[in-house]
């Protein structure tokens, strides 16, 4: 049977298969439907009544998605309180996707950014692309996916604020020793825009590729409504990102300074991720 | 094929123009509809002290087309000013600022607000279909009322007044006259149509968050020519016409009936945000080979043949 998903905007609701617990306040959400999307693309993860928001996924065969979420508004929280075989529904997949090229690829993730690039990794080495994966947290309770990615053929760098796991300081302080050592095809990063905005310039720097995945306020996620249009390019990231290339990220002028609220209302960053 | 049109006396480069509640949230992304080839771009709708709006989801689509419930969002009329001035430094394109007030008497103090924004027109929504729950019945769909809206906004601004229309009442013709005679300069028809209901049946709950929404999309189209052909027959004003306009033929068949300008919202999602540019050379392909050399041949044909 099809279900109205298929070829509307409508949502496909299914059991929960399985919640993991990953790191602190992270919990990895496994629905059963073969969603068939990319790395970097998202779902609108809906309750209802209650709201829909966006999650990129972090890992997929070819019956199952992942993805995780991370607590931090009432929608997040409500999905918490979500057991195994609760129904969920789903919009999506929404966006577009990163292009895994090249012989060798760095993968930046900060905190709530990293996994979506878990999903990039797994496909990359599935393409036989060498994959140096770079993630950081505050402290090793925000870490996730550590015992997992030290299982798989990956290259894993952990930095920590308090370096209570892997080396202490930002993931950018390893990004630029790696930089100075290697030759890479692609940055791909996720997290922060504090962060990304530092890979961009390393990026820059040694004269690499660089994608992005941004993150703004969405509401219909399939580049309708506005909500997420970013100034200086005037697009909505929903459809024509969540991924741009550094180069597009610099005619975007809110760029690491400022996102819209609910209303539309211009907020700056603060420290949430 | 030259596709310039005046309306209320304000030049247009062609006649489409982004309707009220698609993209349209931040002065760029309405300078990137520009772009994409509209003629003209109605900003989301605004109030005095600005709305967060529905939870999601806002929008679904189905086999005619989609259906939302957004809640009319906006950052509020103070922020908006700022967009239309950010718009206005990169574009040109006429902009309409669509206002709205919850009571009658509010619609004095956001006309006034609006009037010192640099926008080229008013158009007043008193037709949205998917704040019933908070706002009560559209004004629009209450006889008597829309007049007494016109009033007040048209004492109260220079700028010329369009005045958008419900396509969910029992006489639509006679609230386009009301209006008219309180003095509007234009109409702009039709708002969204029902509201309607989607059900998921795995959950047997709505799907959006308001529960019921608007309307819109290539099934509304029959409804908007119909709206549009009994008002043109009925009024002098100007009509900007909406409702399910995808492509050219689809423009030109709502002009035929008798709309000047031709509002495009929901092909965006069907066609990109350059359905604008697409319906228009569709337009002047469509006249080209039909041997018609500008709009106002167009305009209300039906009524003359």
């Amino acid at each position: 049977m099809s279900y109205p998903g298929d070829k509307h905007e409508q949502p496909t609701v299914v059991p929960i298969k399985k919640i993991i617990e990953e790191a602190d306040n992270l919990k990895t959400f496994v629905l059963e439907y073969p969603l068939k999307a990319k790395p970097g693309q998202f779902i609108m993860a809906w309750m209802p009544r209650i709201d829909a928001k966006p999650f990129a996924m972090s890992y997929q065969t070819e019956n199952e998605f992942h993805f995780a979420v991370m607590a931090v508004g009432p929608f997040t929280k409500k999905m918490m309180e979500l057991k195994e075989g609760d129904k969920l529904g789903f919009f999506g997949p929404y966006g577009n996707a990163f292009e895994l090229k090249g012989k060798r690829i760095a993968l930046v993730g900060g905190g709530c950014g990293t996994p979506p690039l878990k999903f990039a990794a797994i496909e990359a080495m599935n393409k036989g692309i060498e994959v140096d994966f770079i993630m950081g947290a505050r402290n090793k309770a925000g870490i996730a996916y550590a015992d997992e990615f030290e299982k798989l053929d990956m290259n894993l760098f952990i930095a920590t604020d308090d370096g209570s796991l892997g080396e202490k300081g930002y993931t950018t302080d390893i990004l630029k020793k790696r930089l100075e050592e290697n030759k890479y095809d692609s940055i791909l990063t996720c997290g922060p825009e504090i962060m990304m905005q530092k890979v961009i310039e390393l990026a820059d720097e040694y004269d690499t590729r660089c994608q992005v995945s941004m993150e703004r306020y969405m509401k219909c996620g399939f580049g309708v409504c506005g909500q997420c249009a970013v100034d200086g390019l005037g697009v909505p990231i929903c459809k024509q990102g969540p991924i741009f290339e550094k180069e597009k990220i610099k005619e975007i002028t809110e760029f690491g300074k400022y996102k819209r609220d609910a209303k539309g209302a211009k907020v700056n960053f603060g420290s949430h991720c | 094929m030259d596709l310039s049109t005046t309306f209320c006396g304000v030049k247009f480069l062609n006649p489409t123009v982004l309707a009220s509640g698609v993209l349209g949230v931040t002065g760029d992304s309405m300078r990137y509809v520009v772009d994409s080839g509209a003629g003209a771009v109605t900003t989301k709708s605004t109030n005095v002290e600005g709305r967060t709006g529905h939870p999601n989801p806002i929008i679904i689509t189905h086999e005619g087309g989609m259906m939302n419930a957004v809640g009319l969002s906006n950052p509020g009329i103070k922020e908006e000013i700022e967009t239309i001035e950010n718009y206005k430094k990169q574009c040109e394109a006429p902009l309409l600022l669509s206002i709205f007030a919850k009571t009658v008497d509010g619609y004095k103090e956001i006309t006034e607000k609006a009037n010192q924004s640099k926008a080229d027109f008013l158009e007043i929504n008193i037709s949205c279909p998917n704040v019933e729950d908070e706002f009560g019945k559209p004004f629009a769909c209450i006889p008597g009322v829309p007049g007494k809206v016109t009033e007040i906004v048209k004492q109260n601004t220079d700028k010329p007044v369009i005045v958008k229309l419900s396509p969910n009442v029992p006489n639509i013709v006679a609230i386009a006259k009301e209006i008219e005679e309180a003095g509007a300069d234009a109409l702009s028809m039709i708002n969204t149509v029902g509201p309607g209901l989607a059900i998921n049946i795995e959950t047997a709950q709505p799907i959006l968050a308001n529960k019921v929404g608007g309307l819109s999309g290539p099934a509304i189209k029959p409804i908007a020519v119909k709206a549009v052909f009994d008002v043109y027959k009925a009024v002098k004003i100007p009509i900007l016409g909406i409702g399910g306009i995808t492509t050219g033929r689809d423009a030109i068949e709502i002009m035929m009936a008798g709309a000047k300008l031709v509002g495009i919202g929901t092909a965006v999602y069907y066609r990109g945000a350059d359905v604008f540019k697409k319906v228009t050379d569709e337009m002047g392909e469509w006249m080209e080979k039909n041997n018609y050399k500008k709009l106002d041949e167009i305009v209300g044909l039906s009524h003359r043949i």
